[in-house]
């Protein structure tokens, strides 16, 4: 119960912003799509590997969406197809790189997603090049939505793809796989010894990693109703890893809680300094790595012992 | 002795110029407790890391139960029931130590199953148990990086029990532990062993360990086993005594 106490907050914090300021719900729901895809990063961080590519993966969601749309109108089909060509892609590439560790896991992670961008880049023809593909608004369970109730529709459903999804990985990172995550980042070589496959445990974790970037990406993808190569490049992976530090890994809050402070940070720092918003958001990195290395979750957690909320 | 548990014929490895296996011959029986001395450098080690499957034999056979499994990997050997601890702790370092405990017990079933947690009641008391057994409950709750290498050293014992092996490897589960600690601790070990009735096998320097706790010695040198048979025979010998124990003179 106690668990549940910050997860309801948190909720009723998005909601009541949600609903004062209408023009947060798409920023939010880009936020939640966001998170999304930094949670499947921070699973990979407790085993100690940092992708540098996985907006690969939520590319592949998002043109899943782009794709299927001429051929279906339901959202939440679109949504589930997404996961699953993200999920196949993630299989793929992860038999080759979970073979990897450290920087190697890192840069070829990297080298994928660049192939990836390259040729939604080059393939013009399919994919219409850097112009990116036009997404038509889908109906979401049979409704046909438009203006508020369309962005409440979505909104909702990225919340709800929110908590679903994190409450499975924390059951997940609880269970004996979950917890070897941690293992392999201190002491592979003994779960070895133990009878475990190391690449499986991250290999399993690698692929629901990209399922979580994918359903990210196609989330994304009816929030914005457009798709470009742009979704792959580096720096959006980049961008990833960045919520993932700020927000913190210690528990499946944190990145979801990193990407609502950087896309609120992002949106009123573009506005208020359109020429320096990418400074301000280094500052605050900066800031939090030096003074909460544990990320604002870990930042909430000692002040609510400090309080005397938890022992 | 065709009943042998662990057998290995003509085990030989070299690493360049260093002999480290020179046709090593070895039976150990069911139920018996082994212990390998030998000065540094004499393969003692090597010994072990042929048998778990991470260093494999140039030349030579090693049969478990009957079944050869030279250069099978790691992972294979200890499903057929081999375990080992290590020299040096190989612990999870940011894990608590019975959480240490519960991956072991978690690898031989369940280790898969995604929503069961890892401490199942289940699981926490069986951990409990086996941490008891080496009275380290007291310590089950700490984080493994926060022990003292006496601890770090039982629990590393401990999470290779908690595998239920049929052959437990030891390396030197006494090197680093407090010489006042170090018979209390290998009875506690030697009790819970013979109670679960785990055939074992250690390298050990102390030769007063050695004397108490094994049936059996081995000694190694340059690759080789130089002499084997009941502790106070072997320890006995003046050239074990002079080659491997570094005295002369008459037996204390």
């Amino acid at each position: 119960m106690r668990r549940l106490l910050p997860v309801a907050a948190a909720v009723g914090l998005l909601l009541l912003l949600a609903g004062l300021q209408p023009w947060l719900r798409f920023v939010l729901t880009i936020a939640l799509s966001t998170g999304l895809a930094v949670l499947g990063i921070a699973m990979l961080l407790r085993a100690g590997q940092v992708s540098f590519g996985h907006a690969l993966y939520v590319a592949a969601g998002a043109y899943a969406v782009a794709f299927a749309r001429p051929h279906t109108g339901e959202g939440l089909l679109l949504l589930l197809l997404a996961g699953l060509v993200a999920t196949g892609l993630g299989l793929l590439v992860g038999l080759f790189v979970t073979r990897y560790r450290d920087i190697f896991f890192g840069m070829l992670n990297l080298a994928f997603s660049m192939v990836g961008w390259s040729l939604l880049e080059k393939l013009y023809g399919l994919t219409r090049g850097t112009d990116g593909i036009r997404v038509a608004r889908p109906t979401l369970l049979g409704f046909a939505l438009e203006g508020a109730a369309w962005e409440w529709a979505l909104f909702s459903a990225a919340l709800a793809a929110a908590l679903l999804a994190g409450a499975l990985v924390a059951s997940y990172l609880r269970s004996p796989a979950g917890e070897a995550l941690g293992a392999i980042k201190t002491r592979e070589t003994r779960l070895e010894f133990a009878g475990i496959s190391a690449r499986r445990v991250l290999l399993q974790a690698y692929v629901v990693s990209a399922t979580l970037a994918g359903l990210g990406g196609a989330i994304g993808a009816l929030a914005t109703l457009h798709v470009t190569p742009l979704l792959a490049y580096w720096t959006h992976s980049g961008e990833l890893v960045f919520v993932a530090i700020l927000g913190g890994t210690g528990n499946v809050l944190g990145p979801f809680l990193g990407a609502v402070v950087f896309e609120l940070v992002r949106v009123h720092a573009a506005a208020a300094f359109p020429d320096a918003w990418q400074m301000i958001l280094g500052l605050v990195l900066l800031a939090i790595v030096l003074a909460a290395a544990r990320g604002l979750v870990g930042l909430l957690d000692d002040l609510a012992v400090r309080l005397g909320w938890r022992g | 002795m065709s009943g042998a548990l662990l057998e290995a014929r003509g085990l030989a490895l070299a690493f360049g110029g260093v002999r480290a296996a020179d046709g090593v011959d070895l039976e150990v029986a069911p139920g018996e407790i082994l212990a390998i001395i030998g000065p540094n450098g004499a393969g003692k080690t090597t010994f072990l890391n042929m048998v778990t499957g991470y260093l494999r034999p140039q030349a030579g056979s090693i049969r478990f139960a009957g079944r050869e499994i030279a250069g099978l990997p790691p992972r294979r050997i200890v499903r057929l029931g081999i375990a080992r601890s290590f020299q040096i702790p190989q612990l999870f370092a940011e894990h608590r130590v019975i959480e240490n405990v519960a991956l072991h017990l978690a690898a031989r079933d369940g280790f898969w199953a995604p929503f069961r947690p890892l401490l199942s009641p289940a699981r926490r008391s069986e951990a409990l148990a086996i941490l008891d057994d080496l009275e380290l409950a007291p310590l089950a709750e700490a984080r493994a990086d926060t022990l003292d290498e006496g601890a770090r050293k039982l629990v590393d014992i401990a999470m290779a029990l908690a595998l239920r092996p049929r052959l437990l490897l030891m390396d030197e589960p006494t090197s680093g532990v407090a010489a006042s600690e170090k018979h209390a601790i290998m009875d506690r070990l030697v009790a819970a062993l013979r109670r679960a009735s785990v055939t074992a096998v250690f390298v050990e320097h102390d030769m007063e360990v050695v004397a108490r706790h094994a049936d059996r010695v081995a000694v190694w040198s340059q690759g080789r086993i130089r002499a084997e048979g009941p502790p106070e025979a072997v320890l006995a010998d003046p050239l074990v005594r002079r080659e491997v124990i570094g005295v002369e003179g008459a037996p204390c």
